[in-house]
């Protein structure tokens, strides 16, 4: 073989991978993504039922039912609609009534989003960004959604830590602890 | 004090790595060899000032001086003393420093072990490696400055994010900076190469043990990072495709395909253009690794600072250092001379398959982090890419590559014989087709995917097996023959032998992992009996208890098999009073390599709790693997051609013409 036939099988090769992982990629993308909506943005959109998305929001405080057997009902809201969700298993250590959360899962037929997978992804000082974003378009966002609680380290401690702006730890925070069923 | 000795002392190395910057490559240009040694005394220099401004902070966080704003946020005084110190590399401006403490320890190690490198090719490594330097100490004193004092100092600390007080959390991020930032070493040679205009076969053999390195680091800080979010996270998953773990993951492939090439490069004096630009993108998306993380733009499992003007920052840098060396490689690349000729079936030919299905998976996975945010910016719409996307694209260009891993040490350079090498490997094709047929079997009804993927790692392994065999002519020759070959075998091919099992090895975790894991989900009380995979686990009682700077409840279960009672198993569920917030500490009972996992959830009414039990089988395999692999790596970073280190060219001042 000459040089140029080696070099010419070398791309002829490198093209046809790449042509593979482009329709592996392709095909991927059609498949497997998952859009991000808000309660409101599923009122809107009617989403079929049976369609896999994320929903995310604040859970309604009061609204959370523990049923039998790690049954779960709560409430999503994101201040212009609210959607019931079901879900089974346990909750992330963050799963708090009044904090934001994502859950992915699809509406079953009567409307009522059944979360297969419940993430809290943020640690007790952070709104995950999705919702945040969501929440800020909509003119729901309040800024002391993001505030660090107070915590009980001294007066002084207390004072500085309601001025401190929102921030987050480097690293994992005890995130994404929902289990998938 | 501390605090400002520890500012004035960055504020000093970033001094030294401006002058380190300018200073050698003027004087590469007027060869002025006492201009060009300026590079290795402020490196060495800078390494000592870095290494005093990290210290200080290490003291501020060990003796808790809450006046530094940085110690308030991240720790407390009833911390225990390791996670004190740890907590220094737990948030954002801490591993900052950990970071240009790292960048400025690779440089010194070039400086005090490159006297055997020409003196024009150590100046500009060095000047390079100064220009990141500066650019992230400059990133560190504007945005992002550890030793900020308060003004009223709080008299407590707001407390280290408690999942992150685990020794896990101690050791990777120093580990997984190790690897990134090891990848610098090879682009700072890349840019000074492409500078000179000139490479030669002793320039890979330079790059080729730092690049080991850094890749030994970034294997074991990846596997560790694994290994910390399956037992700490509380849910048993060990990999998420979460946006930081492909940061990591892309400089793991992109460096993986450096290490081969610069294997062609050393050898055959063949592929200088790509293992130049390779070199690159390691770096690059090492950088661009720092970016996701610490800019926030991404949502992710892990949580960032988020500080837009961090993020600008850094994106400036990224931009800068990854546009300036690509531009520079399109300009300077193609006056770099084509070295040596090679047939398609070659080892050479084998490596460039090698580099060719780990770029295109690493673009893979590179597309799928960046494409939620390329849509975001540009539609509006939020979607999330998660493992289905992975599993349907880089799972299946793994699968050729698998396969290609056994033929490739068994192909000659220059020109192979595939067939003989097919021969050779018959004996590690007929192990894997026994294994499938076994699995296959015995899962009667199951899946056929799980037998052939185990099937495909055990020929990985039995190839590389048979590789050694060969060579030692182990069956052919008496044994003690054999043996006395083996102990003559270079070290780097043992250190191949033992990193294509390694890969194989995890294989058989990864799949027997996902396919076989059982679990059990429910409420349990007092007595009640769980059964999982065989065994039993019995609910003894739960039990309050406080820790140092904690409250934690704790689950006491009784193991057994067969009715025999095996051990007992405690998992508990911790509540952090200074952040509110708790974790869940996950029990684990070893059984070979195979693992059953206990989590807690929340208590019931009742007195009751929620409980996770997950039989994982095999699953330590997972991380064994990349032991091995980097085992294999440190084998090869031990063998004689590299300690020698690269021989002098005979006329070292010839190297400062381009070679145009």
């Amino acid at each position: 073989m000459t040089r140029k036939q080696r070099r010419l099988t070398i791309i002829g090769g490198s093209l046809a991978v790449l042509a593979v992982a482009a329709a592996l990629v392709l095909n991927a993308m059609r498949d497997s993504i998952v859009f991000f909506s808000t309660p409101a943005m599923v009122a809107e959109k009617h989403i079929q039922a049976g369609k896999r998305f994320r929903l995310g929001g604040l859970v309604q405080p009061g609204s959370l039912v523990r049923g039998d057997n790690l049954a779960v009902t709560f409430t999503v809201a994101d201040g212009s609609a609210t959607l019931p969700v079901s879900y089974k298993g346990i909750l992330p250590d963050l799963f708090r009534e009044g904090q934001g959360v994502v859950a992915e899962g699809a509406l079953d037929p009567s409307g009522v989003f059944k979360a297969d997978t419940v993430l809290a992804k943020h640690d007790e000082t952070y709104m995950p960004k999705d919702v945040a974003d969501a929440l800020k378009k909509q003119g729901h966002w309040k800024d002391d959604y993001g505030a660090k609680p107070d915590v009980n380290a001294g007066a002084q401690g207390a004072s500085r830590a309601a001025q401190a702006p929102p921030r987050a730890e480097q690293g994992a925070p005890p995130a994404k602890q929902g289990a998938s069923q | 004090m501390t605090a400002e000795s520890g500012h004035y002392a960055l504020v000093l190395a970033l001094a030294l790595a401006l002058i380190q910057s300018t200073l050698p490559v003027i004087g590469a240009r007027w060869r002025d060899p006492t201009l060009m040694n300026v590079a290795r005394s402020t490196a060495l220099a800078q390494l000592l000032f870095v290494a005093f401004s990290f210290a200080a902070l290490v003291t501020l966080h060990v003796t808790s001086d809450f006046s530094v704003a940085n110690v308030f946020e991240n720790s407390h005084s009833l911390k225990p003393l390791i996670y004190k110190v740890t907590g220094v590399w737990g948030n954002h401006e801490g591993s900052m420093l950990l970071w240009v403490l790292i960048l400025a320890l690779f440089g010194g190690l070039v400086a005090a072990f490159g006297n055997n490198l020409p003196l024009s090719l150590r100046a500009h490594v060095l000047a390079v490696q100064a220009w990141i330097a500066s650019a992230f100490y400059l990133f560190i004193l504007i945005t992002s400055n550890p030793f900020l004092r308060i003004a009223n100092p709080p008299i407590e600390g707001r407390d280290l994010n408690p999942v992150l007080q685990d020794i896990g959390l101690a050791v990777h991020p120093p580990m997984l900076y190790l690897g990134y930032v090891g990848f610098s070493i090879s682009f700072s040679f890349a840019v000074a190469a492409l500078i000179e205009g000139r490479i030669d076969a002793a320039w890979a053999r330079w790059v080729r043990p730092w690049t080991l390195m850094a890749w030994i680091f970034l294997t074991l800080g990846i596997a560790m990072g694994s290994y910390w979010a399956y037992y700490e996270l509380g849910w048993g998953g060990w990999w998420f495709w979460d946006p930081v773990e492909n940061a990591s993951l892309m400089p793991w492939l992109a460096g993986t395909a450096l290490l081969h090439s610069a294997v062609v490069m050393e050898k055959r004096n063949a592929l200088k253009v790509w293992t130049i630009l390779l070199s690159i993108l390691a770096f690059s998306l090492s950088l661009l690794g720092t970016f996701l993380v610490r800019s926030g733009v991404l949502t992710s499992v892990h949580a960032f600072a988020t500080d837009p003007t961090r993020g600008v920052f850094i994106l400036l840098i990224l931009c800068i250092f990854i546009g300036g060396s690509l531009t520079l490689y399109a300009w300077r690349a193609p006056a770099l001379k084509q070295g040596g000729l090679f047939a398609p079936i070659s080892r050479e030919g084998a490596l460039v398959l090698n580099n060719l299905f780990l770029t295109t998976a690493c673009a893979t996975v590179l597309i799928g982090t960046l494409y939620p945010l390329a849509l975001e910016v540009l539609t509006g719409d939020k979607i999330s890419v998660g493992a289905p996307f992975f599993n349907l694209t880089f799972a299946p260009l793994f699968v050729p590559l698998m396969i290609a891993v056994p033929f490739g040490p068994l192909l000659a350079w220059k020109r192979g014989d595939l067939l003989g090498a097919a021969q050779r490997l018959t004996a590690a094709g007929v192990a894997s087709l026994i294994a499938v047929a076994v699995l296959w079997a015995w899962t009667r009804g199951g899946s056929a995917f799980a037998p052939l993927a185990i099937g495909l790692a055990i020929f990985v392994v039995a190839g590389a097996l048979s590789d050694l065999a060969e060579r030692t002519g182990l069956f052919r020759v008496p044994f003690a023959t054999a043996m006395q070959r083996a102990r003559g075998l270079p070290r780097s091919t043992w250190g191949t032998v033992f990193a294509h099992a390694g890969v194989g090895v995890a294989l058989i975790g990864i799949v027997c992992e996902t396919t076989w894991n059982s679990e059990y989900i429910g409420t349990m009380k007092p007595d009640d009996v769980a059964k999982v995979a065989g065994y039993e686990l019995k609910l003894d009682g739960l039990t309050q208890r406080q820790g140092p700077n904690f409250r934690e409840m704790l689950a006491q279960f009784t193991v057994s098999l067969d009715g025999k009672q095996l051990s007992t198993m405690a998992p508990s569920k911790r509540n952090f009073t200074t952040r509110g917030s708790s974790t869940t500490e996950a029990a684990l009972l070893t059984r070979g390599a195979s693992q059953l996992y206990i989590s807690l959830g929340d208590a019931t009414a009742d007195g009751g709790i929620a409980v996770r039990i997950y039989h994982k089988p095999l699953v330590l395999l997972i991380w064994f693997g990349p032991i091995l692999m980097a085992f294999g790596g440190m084998l090869s970073l031990s063998d004689r051609r590299l300690r020698v280190g690269a021989p002098k060219p005979a006329k070292a001042m010839r190297g400062l013409q381009a070679a145009e």
